[in-house]
């Protein structure tokens, strides 16, 4: 997971900015802090996250650039859900977050698909 | 999912949007407030809810002045849904949205729209780089989560909200490596001849005036006048290259940020299909509206940025002003209440705009950066660069819409967002033609991303 800390949070670790606890979320698997009512997106970028998803086009990476949900560069995949925004979402406790590589996957859709088709036959 | 009725529904809940609830719950409507965050304010004001004391201190004392606001309105018996991301208004007045993984529709006798501006896109070499961010979005951190750059950080281009955000930083004790300012000497030479309007709004002027004294007495190194500007790096942004004074400059940095200018909101504004007019001065769209703030899409209004840039102050009268129009509309106000009303809103909306058209001449953003050289990206989601567009223009293509089919420019999750006001400016400018000539990218709901699952769980 490439990581490069660019950001940092003002307040340190130990305290939570509003007073609220420190949610524990997840992200490829590494865990990580962050204070409740923070977007996913600020949580991973105040833990040294620098790439969030890589683009289908060319597998370039890319991180947050509006952070207001208009640029849609900070798609990840949220508790299995893939192009969730996460500066709309708020950190939740044991949230799974991933990396979203290139085109968002259809494995779901696929295994759907499958079962289905078991069941014609 | 729910079905309900309310007579005003208002999206958005920053200035414009809480101040329409406001005045519009006080006459008596049934006013439902929609907002994607989890908290009013808007992104001016965002997080003020909740922000800690500590911060408000820091980020100064107009984002503080949100506080009285928010507070009026949580106290104005106007409904506010958070979480809700609005996906499509119809011209009905149905406003469709999604909360919590199911979808809702609210049925309103009138629509307030108040979903103020986006940044303007900046479209340089190496824009899309991790670690290149707007303005915006850096203050956004800042107001929402306490986060900041973790080393000295490059701020680039112009406007009001590059300035404040660098006073921010210095309160904050950020080191700011540089601030790289193109507005240059023809800018100041321009925005003369609009200074009596600058003089008129002499407060906004010396509060500009004040945040650069306090960058320049921390010792934050300035260039002015740059040009040629490029983010640097491989896996992200490494150095910013400009030249200034007819020097090159090169300047390391991880975190670059970048910002010329606001501009309005117009996604619902579009996917209504009401009529737009291209602004030369803030060169940007703006939706056509009459004095009440009324599309000509009956039943539905703007207010606030979303019309036109006019700052937080003039967005608040400019929804004060709405929810009279809308009130009237419904019929629950005489034409001489709603005229009454409406007078001193007028008169401070009068004051708090005559600072723009100095602000919008010396703030101009530059050619260069609006309408790019041929190997920079323009479409950020699909990568489409600006020299495939202008071949696109080569091959016969007319306007935006023709640009998505020639090259999927526009197609990506975006919706346009990103590259759509630099699709018009370029194309206009490859075919010799204005932007109004060229159009801008046709809009359809969904406008926010809304999974099939979600959507088949409507009824």
């Amino acid at each position: 997971m490439p990581t490069n800390v660019r950001f940092r949070s003002l307040v340190p670790a130990d305290a939570s900015p509003r007073g609220e606890p420190m949610v524990n979320l997840f992200f490829d698997g590494r865990g990580l802090q962050a204070p409740a009512g923070c977007s996913v997106a600020a949580a991973l970028l105040a833990n040294g996250v620098s790439t969030f998803r890589t683009t289908p086009v060319s597998g370039a990476p890319r991180a947050p650039y509006c952070m207001m949900g208009a640029c849609f560069d900070c798609l990840v995949d949220i508790d299995g859900q893939p192009n969730r925004q996460s500066c709309l979402v708020a950190v939740a406790e044991g949230m799974q977050v991933k990396t979203q590589a290139g085109l968002r996957s259809f494995d779901g859709a696929d295994a759907v698909i499958a079962e289905e088709a078991a069941h014609v036959e | 999912m729910s079905n309900e009725r309310c007579d005003i529904a208002i999206v958005g809940a920053g200035p414009a949007g809480m101040s329409a609830a406001i005045v519009a719950a006080r006459l008596g409507a049934s006013v439902v407030v929609l907002d994607e965050q989890r908290g009013a304010g808007g992104q001016i004001y965002r997080a003020i809810t909740d922000a800690p004391a500590r911060r408000v201190d820091l980020l100064g004392p107009d984002y503080a002045a949100g506080r009285s606001l928010a507070d009026a309105f949580a106290a104005s018996g106007a409904r506010h849904l958070t979480n809700a991301a609005v996906w499509q208004v119809t011209p009905e007045g149905a406003v469709h949205y999604l909360r919590d993984g199911a979808t809702s529709t609210l049925q309103a006798g009138r629509v307030v729209l108040c979903s103020g501006a986006m940044e303007r896109p900046f479209p340089i070499p190496g824009w899309t780089l991790p670690g290149v961010l707007t303005a915006g979005a850096a203050q956004i951190l800042l107001k929402s989560a306490d986060v900041v750059p973790a080393e000295p950080v490059v701020l680039a281009g112009c406007g009001p909200l590059l300035y404040l955000l660098g006073w921010q930083y210095v309160r904050a004790g950020v080191p700011i490596r540089a601030l790289v300012d193109t507005t240059s000497m023809e800018d100041y030479r321009r925005a003369l001849s609009h200074l009596g309007g600058a003089l008129a709004g002499w407060r906004y002027l010396k509060k500009g005036l004040s945040l650069m004294r306090v960058l320049k007495r921390a010792g934050v190194p300035f260039h002015t006048g740059a040009e040629n500007l490029a983010a640097e790096g491989d896996d992200g942004v490494e150095a910013l290259r400009f030249t200034a004074g007819g020097k090159a400059h090169r300047i390391e940095t991880s975190t670059l940020l970048l910002h010329h200018g606001v501009v309005p909101n117009t996604q619902f504004t579009w996917s209504l299909r009401a009529g737009h007019t291209w602004d030369d001065a803030q060169l940007c769209w703006r939706p056509e509206a009459d004095a009440w703030g009324a599309l000509d899409v009956p039943g539905i209004h703007v207010a606030g940025d979303g019309l036109g840039i006019g700052g937080a102050l003039a967005a608040a009268q400019q929804g004060e002003l709405a929810a009279l129009g809308a009130m009237h509309g419904l019929g629950r106000i005489t034409t001489a209440e709603r005229d009454k009303l409406a007078e001193p809103l007028r008169a401070a909306l009068r004051e708090h705009l005559r600072i723009r058209p100095f602000l919008d001449a010396l703030y101009r953003p530059k050619k260069a950066n609006r309408i790019p050289a041929d190997d920079v990206i323009v479409c950020r989601c699909e990568e489409v660069a600006a020299g495939a567009i202008r071949h696109f223009v080569a091959l016969g293509c007319d306007g935006p819409n023709q640009a998505k089919a020639f090259g999927r420019c526009g197609m990506g999750p975006c919706q346009g967002r990103q590259c759509g006001l630099t699709v018009t400016e370029l194309i206009a400018d490859a075919r010799g033609v204005t932007p109004a000539e060229v159009g801008y990218y046709r809009i359809r709901p969904p406008i926010k991303p809304i999974s099939l699952g979600e959507l088949a769980g409507a009824e």
